[in-house]
């Protein structure tokens, strides 16, 4: 664990976002109805959700762990990184939303994706109450855990599987194709996959920071 | 004083534009519709939250060498 006293992968982050702003803007992309220049929030909604998965799943890989170890620090790791996947799920939300106004016509029209995105969030809320609701320390470690555990796969249903199924006005579900199909080129590739990254870096990032801030807080309680 | 202040920058920002209206030279960050500023400005905010974030990772540094 002595990379996240590191700098060297923060500083990657940080350049790889710049980069995406500054090629995000300025490199061409194809000419769309409906969507027009709005297709360049691709490169900043979508990386949103990857930011967010990664911290979640860094979040389960910890609950499994500390089932198995008993760690205190793995608790800890997987609550803040659930912290952390919060706030990108409310700024890949709200982005959404306001793309949603000038694409699909307003700011929440009902749509089975946001709707199971809506359901999903609230999932991660429950997690949250559960653990303020326990106050004995390794039975709230122990049961959120398990609760995070569960979540994570019923949240992937509800965000990439269940809209599937159903008509939905977002790319990639029912019978919409995904932006990857037809309206992705290969010079938004070379934006987006490097804005994946380094939004995934940037939300490690302050997940470490979080869970170093949470270090010294358990530290000073204990005593 | 605030008054003078913004009287001061109007004028000037008047003055400056008023010069600028009919030679244009070296001109990318006022081209075709000035999207280069709008890449500028959140270039610098993003810059910006990132140095903010590596200061507050090592006000974090200092006061976990300070615990130990």
């Amino acid at each position: 664990m002595k990379f996240i006293y590191q700098a060297w992968w923060k500083i990657l982050g940080v350049l790889l976002v710049v980069y995406t702003i500054i090629a995000g803007f300025l490199f061409t992309v194809p000419a769309l109805p409906i969507l027009h220049e709005t297709i360049r929030n691709v490169y900043f909604h979508v990386p949103m959700w990857m930011a967010m998965f990664l911290v979640f799943g860094v979040s389960v890989f910890y609950s499994i762990r500390y089932l198995a170890s008993g760690k205190e620090e793995h608790d800890l790791i997987a609550i803040e990184c659930v912290n952390t996947g919060i706030i990108f799920y409310v700024l890949g939300l709200v982005s959404g939303m306001l793309w949603a106004r000038y694409a699909w016509g307003e700011y929440w029209s009902n749509d089975p994706k946001q709707n199971s995105a809506a359901i999903a969030f609230l999932l991660y809320c429950a997690y949250l109450v559960l653990r303020n609701a326990i106050d004995e320390e390794q039975k709230r470690a122990r049961i959120s855990a398990i609760y995070n555990i569960f979540a994570f796969p019923i949240m992937i249903v509800l965000l990439f599987i269940l809209p599937r199924l159903t008509d939905s006005l977002h790319p990639g579900n029912g019978g919409n194709p995904a932006f990857g199909k037809y309206d992705m080129t290969n010079e938004m590739r070379a934006v987006l996959y490097p804005a994946f990254i380094g939004w995934m870096i940037i939300a490690l990032w302050i997940a470490t920071l979080r869970y170093r801030i949470r270090l010294i807080e358990n530290k000073q309680n204990s005593l | 004083m605030i008054k003078k202040l913004v009287c001061l920058v109007i004028f000037l920002t008047g003055y400056v534009s008023a010069f600028a209206q009919d030679v244009e030279m070296a001109d990318t960050m006022r081209s075709s519709g000035k999207i280069y500023v709008v890449v500028g400005t959140i270039a610098i905010v993003f810059i910006g939250l990132a140095i903010y974030l590596f200061t507050i990772d090592r006000r974090l540094t200092k006061l976990e060498k300070h615990n130990d």
